[in-house]
């Protein structure tokens, strides 16, 4: 009984001082001192992305002078992460956003303007600056963005003797021509996500819509024409659920002859398609008008660290991914667009697709360029409303004029 | 004054009982120390938590707080804001129905394939271990999966109803049937569970007690009814217990099946909270989403309590 006493008594005392020192532990800073040394994220963890950007980043690194530690971080996970950088300031020298989210960052005082730095924007179209602005202000830039358009499978289509459609009423018409017992005219994106969103824009917006006013005229026929088509039966209902990944599947198993998407998918479809594809703009509601799609793609920014020097190297490598060569380079690599025209003209001699991709990025707009840090509520009204029209829930009218109130 | 330093002079001073108080106290002291890494462990990562929840749930605190600090304090905001969602009386209502049919499924299934386990037969213990497998399946696979088989054109789930003519059933893409469809899913992955737990709880229950029954009459289902149902009472609220809390915040299966859609069909207290928190990076008001949670948590964590003692008695 004493000696257990004892050895109970022992344990005890040993236990406090080991709780303790652990939750004493401090963590040390994060990331390097070295004054030349840049701490970069981004969220390029698939190949070819992976491998190209790290190929311009260390180019960029070497003309420069310094060393670069990359963090690759998978895409939904990046925003909270760095987040969590922020709080902890260990934000890095160089971070990569989705060009939505930037505006919120930029917002919140996280980033600092390129203006700071005298970072070359020359030759930079005037859409992708948009996305990368916050209130007139630079706060990122694209050095390659992308856009979605229409794809569709030539074989299928010359069989039946059906050009692509141009406007609404031909893509109604093809789609409902197109579509069989196991195949589908016509497919897009209508998840409860961002993505669903995205893919409705282009509709919402070559009719004259727009996001400060969604529940107007021409919002609420750009959501009419898809729900009629699901009505129709030439587009599934489980659009609802299908995200672009599952809609490209659909496309390449030939369940569905027509499919918006974007450009990242043609490596995937040279390989995997087993029929010929094309690329044309998003069908525009009457002849003659303007495909306006989104604008997709990611911006290089310098987060507001404690270090100005660093913060100087930071926008010194931006600008050098942002040179022609580099911007071909990243291009050509991961089948994106260069942000300069002059150099998207060159690469739009490459290919049909190409040159379609050139062409509707052109014309494409940003879609925090009007909102701002309150775009992604009404992202959220936007998708909300797509799903009960697409559901039969409530008509296109009802259902944005619901989703509108959630936003005023 | 101390012991070891003069301890022949110190010795004659203590008289037997404030040798037995110091005893005591000391005694006290360590019984305090044996508790101590319990109560600091539970107090870092349960109490501390709970408390940053709580106050969180009264703060401003989104993606700004991060960069500055700062999380004003703004009352109670957060909930009025909660509660004015425009989806929340829909989200209540389906994390209820989510609930009680899950539960629901799940218990009566197990508690089945429990009954059957307890027989005698070749490979039991294998078909016991396989009837696991769903759980050791990470879940955002399983749901990944799920939503392949319940596709509406060309899902397995639909084919195989199709040989029956049976037409195609939108599971995952109608919001009459979406919930249902989560529902269905959501029992799958709780059956290894309640009958693992169930299981256990009928071992426990000696033989004895059907063979005395057996003579006095007692077979099929009067055995289940008055030997199996109250010996294994204690077993059955703690199994409901847990499931109650579990699938109240279960949000993984969701947000892989049909992230809270079509049109918000599926969406509930907790995929709201997740959404308002890590979407849209209010975490204030996501905290006050998930405090409403722990609340309905709580109470049946207290009718749980409340039932147990009074069996007891």
């Amino acid at each position: 009984m004493p000696r257990n006493r004892k050895v109970a008594r022992t344990l005890a005392l040993l236990a406090v001082p080991v709780l303790l020192g652990t939750a004493g532990c401090s963590t040390g800073p994060l990331g390097s001192d070295d004054p030349n040394t840049l701490r970069v994220v981004d969220y390029y963890n698939n190949e070819p992305s992976n491998t190209s950007i790290q190929h311009a980043l260390d180019k960029c690194a070497n003309e420069t002078g310094v060393d670069l530690v990359r963090n690759t971080i998978p895409g939904e996970a990046l925003v909270q992460k760095v987040l969590q950088m922020a709080s902890s300031d260990t934000l890095p020298d160089l971070l990569m956003l989705d060009n939505p989210d930037m505006a919120q960052f930029a917002s919140i005082g996280g980033l600092v303007p390129l203006d700071k730095f005298d970072v070359d924007t020359q030759g930079i179209s005037e859409n992708v600056l948009d996305a990368g602005s916050y209130q007139g202000e630079v706060y990122g830039l694209a050095p390659t963005v992308n856009t979605i358009s229409l794809f569709y499978n030539k074989d299928i289509l010359r069989k039946q003797g059906i050009e692509p459609p141009d406007t609404w009423a031909e893509l109604k018409r093809t789609a409902k021509q197109l579509t069989t017992k196991d195949r589908y005219g016509f497919a897009f994106s209508g998840a409860a996500s961002y993505e669903g969103t995205w893919q409705f824009l282009p509709f919402m917006w070559s009719n004259g819509g727009d996001e400060t006013n969604i529940d107007s005229k021409e919002v609420t026929e750009a959501l009419q024409l898809l729900t009629d088509m699901v009505k129709a039966g030439s587009v599934s209902q489980s659009v609802v659920n299908w995200g672009q990944g599952e809609v490209i599947d659909r496309f390449i198993g030939q369940k569905a002859a027509m499919v918006v998407n974007g450009p990242w998918n043609l490596p995937r479809l040279k390989a995997e398609a087993t029929f010929d594809f094309g690329v044309v703009p998003i069908p525009v509601p009457d002849p003659g008008d303007t495909s306006v799609a989104p604008l997709g793609g990611e911006v290089w920014t310098v987060p507001k660290t404690e270090n100005p020097d660093k913060q100087a190297m930071a926008a010194e490598m931006i600008e050098c991914l942002n040179t022609d060569e580099n911007q071909m380079a990243m291009a050509k690599d991961r089948l994106t667009i260069p942000s300069k025209p002059d150099v998207a003209a060159e690469y739009a001699k490459q290919s049909e697709a190409a040159e379609t991709f050139v062409n509707q990025v052109g014309g494409a707009r940003a879609r925090t360029a009007k909102l701002g840090e309150d775009w992604p509520a009404t992202a959220q009204a936007i998708y909300t409303a797509v799903q009960t029209a697409l559901t039969g829930q409530a008509s296109p009218e009802v259902a944005l004029d619901r989703a509108a109130r959630t936003i005023k | 004054m101390s012991a070891v330093a003069t301890p022949v002079e110190t010795k004659p001073v203590h008289r037997p009982e404030s040798r037995r108080v110091n005893h005591r106290r000391r005694d006290q002291i360590i019984k305090w120390m044996f508790m101590a890494p319990a109560i600091l462990y539970v107090a870092l990562f349960f109490g501390y938590p709970i408390v940053q929840n709580f106050l969180m749930s009264f703060q401003s605190y989104t993606a700004e707080t991060f960069f500055t600090d700062e999380a004003p304090f703004i009352g109670f905001d957060n909930y009025v804001h909660a509660f004015n969602n425009p989806i929340f009386g829909q989200a209540m209502l389906n994390t209820g129905l989510f609930t009680a049919g899950s539960i629901a499924g799940q218990f009566v299934i197990g508690m089945a394939i429990a009954l059957f386990f307890r027989r005698r037969f070749p490979l039991n213990g294998l078909l016991r271990s396989m009837l696991l497998l769903p759980w050791l399946i990470p879940l955002i696979v399983s749901s990944a999966v799920w939503q392949a088989m319940l596709q509406q054109e060309g899902g397995i789930i639909n084919q195989f109803l199709g040989i029956f003519s049976i037409p195609a059933v939108p599971w995952l893409s109608s919001p009459d049937v979406a919930l249902t469809a989560v529902i269905l899913v959501n029992i799958w992955i709780g059956i290894p569970f309640n009958v693992a737990i169930l299981y256990s709880g009928l071992q426990g229950i000696p033989d004895e007690l059907y063979e005395a029954g057996e003579l006095d009459g007692a077979t099929g289902w009067r055995s289940f009814r008055y030997i199996t149902w109250p010996l294994l009472r204690p077993v059955v609220s703690v199994v409901l217990l847990l499931g109650v809390v579990y699938t109240l915040k279960l949000l993984d299966v969701i947000l892989g099946l049909t992230n809270g859609g079509p049109a918000n069909s599926t969406q509930t207290l907790s995929t709201l909270s997740y959404q308002v928190s890590f979407v849209e990076f209010d975490f204030g008001q996501g905290a006050a989403f998930a405090n409403i949670l722990i609340a309905i948590s709580l109470v049946f964590a207290a009718i749980y309590l409340y039932t147990n003692r009074r069996s007891a008695q």
